[in-house]
């Protein structure tokens, strides 16, 4: 009976839709992402997410149309610049990550901004999401998410043993290029379901669980996917009943299941 | 793996290679071929530019001066990524933790030749079943990488580069933290790859007293190719003799 009710307000459908297909895609790249050692680019990416919901604001412009192409283009400066000047490792993104979210506070300040909107974005406001994001979110997670399935065995290999990957005639740029816009692209919409701070947390969380008790990388993958599904999909039921955060709950219901893996693997032994 | 391989035929083409990093000059002026049928022994102190020059026969690193023809083509033409075989250095230090399985690094080495249509599925699991087989390591496919023994390891990146029957394998250093015994059923395994698949070898190492009897050609590198050719000429030779006089360095770098 409960369940019902639960699924026939449109909001709450809108929400599922979105948060589901979002989390999947955000599960599939943390894997590649930790393994990677750049769990925190999705931090630094979601700061300057900021810059690009801010200059949407000011200028009029959908918010989220403008974060992913700020995005976008930040993860590929920040790409050139680890190759190009090297700059130890999350050097690069420290630098960006601080001077978009300045860049937004700014840009914020000029729109007169400083109110529920903003907060929404901040926090997030998946409940609050309206039919034109839902789509944009599912289309996009879905063109993710198919990426990466179809070119899934050559992202691994680039991931594990990137010089044999080249030696193989892998186009190991190329998959460098699309795995950083990929990672912009789901940042944004991840964005949309736990907020800028703690959309990293959607990145990186249900991938290191399922990263605990995989043998292999498939299941490394379908693992994450499911902890991150089942982690949207129970916190917004939280959310609906005892009128907690959605974003706060599906984070802290993801690092349970973290927890829980965690442990099974040290009692397995 | 050439059955007609009888007769020997220039492979691999190096051509004044010169090639520096920075100010450094790491390898001047080096030219020799590889023919099939080959087992080779890249050796040379620490700094040499043994990995360099294997690195620049594989595209991964551009050459200041030079070039390399592989199977009659120019690298910058050549596509045929699947009939080379490589295990590079760090494969011994790989990440531990990396959730892959053995099979899944095998079928790793498949995806050069994955054309669509893609090969069918039962084949590539026939080939990874083979190159497995070939290595010893086919009852562990289901195993993670990172619980294997480094020995165990370096197996399975042979059985990867193998999986598409290359027509040459280039090994870099590979029984680097791998004991001794171990070390002598992973030589007697190459030689017969070598012998008995004709598939050519190509084995940088600093330990020349622990491969020599199962080499066929030596190539001796200090920056300048110091000597180019058959073992047997080699342990007569000059060069020999400096690397001797020289100390143990060379032979045996293994403490």
């Amino acid at each position: 009976m409960k369940m019902e009710a639960f699924l026939s307000y449109g909001f709450l459908q809108r929400a599922l839709l979105a948060g589901v297909f979002v989390a999947i895609a955000c599960a599939l790249l943390g894997v590649f992402l930790i393994l990677k050692r750049d769990a925190m680019i999705g931090h630094g990416l979601a700061h300057v997410t900021f810059a690009g919901v801010a200059l949407g604001l000011l200028l009029n412009i959908m918010p989220l149309a403008m974060a992913l192409a700020i995005a976008v283009l930040t993860a590929l400066g920040i790409m050139k610049l680890k190759e190009t000047a090297g700059l130890y490792g999350d050097t690069a993104i420290a630098i960006f990550s601080s001077v978009g979210f300045a860049l937004g506070i700014l840009l914020v300040t000029l729109a007169h901004s400083f109110n529920v909107d903003l907060f929404g974005y901040l926090f997030g406001e998946i409940l609050a999401i309206n039919t034109s994001e839902v789509w944009l979110s599912v289309v996009l997670a879905l063109i993710v998410v198919l990426i990466v399935i179809l070119n899934y065995h050559k992202f691994m290999y680039v991931t594990f043993d990137r010089e044999a990957a080249k030696a193989s005639g892998i186009k190991v740029g190329h998959l460098d290029v699309a795995l950083t816009v990929l990672t912009a692209v789901t940042i944004v919409l991840g964005m949309k379901v736990v907020g800028i701070l703690l959309v990293s947390a959607l990145v990186v969380i249900p991938a290191a669980a399922g990263l605990q008790l995989a043998a292999n990388f498939k299941q490394a993958i379908v693992l994450s996917s499911i902890v991150a599904v089942i982690s949207v999909v129970l916190g917004l039921f939280l959310a609906f009943y005892f009128d907690f955060p959605a974003s706060g709950s599906i984070v802290i219901l993801s690092f349970l299941f973290f927890g829980f893996s965690f442990l099974f693997k040290r009692l397995r032994r | 793996m050439d059955s007609s391989a009888n007769e020997p035929k220039e492979l691999i083409i190096v051509q004044n290679i010169s090639f520096s990093y920075g100010y450094t000059d790491v390898l001047t002026d080096v030219t020799f071929s590889i023919n099939s049928g080959d087992f080779l022994a890249v050796i040379g102190p620490n700094g040499s530019g043994k990995t360099t020059l294997i690195k620049i026969i594989l595209g991964l690193l551009k050459p200041n001066q030079g070039g390399i023809r592989i199977m009659g083509k120019p690298l910058d033409e050549f596509t045929d990524w699947s009939s080379l075989g490589y295990v590079p250095q760090k494969a011994t230090h790989i990440d531990p933790f990396f959730p892959v399985s053995v099979k899944e690094v095998v079928h790793m080495g498949l995806l050069s030749s994955r054309k669509f249509p893609r090969f069918s599925k039962k084949e590539e699991e026939l080939s990874a079943h083979r190159a497995l087989t070939h290595v010893g390591m086919e009852r562990f496919k289901n195993w993670r990488i990172g619980n294997l023994s480094g020995g165990q390891q370096q197996r399975v990146f042979i059985a990867r580069a193998i999986v598409n029957q290359p027509d040459i394998l280039f090994l870099d250093e590979p029984t680097t933290g791998v004991d001794a015994e171990t070390q002598e059923h992973f030589y007697d395994m190459l030689d017969k790859l070598n012998k008995k698949e004709g598939i050519t070898i190509v084995l940088i190492t600093h330990d020349y007293g622990v491969v020599n009897k199962h080499v066929t050609q030596v190539a001796c590198l200090n920056q300048r190719l110091v000597y180019h050719g058959s073992h047997e000429e080699f342990c007569r030779s000059e060069a020999f003799k400096e690397i001797l006089a020289e100390g143990h360095h060379m032979i045996s770098h293994r403490h």
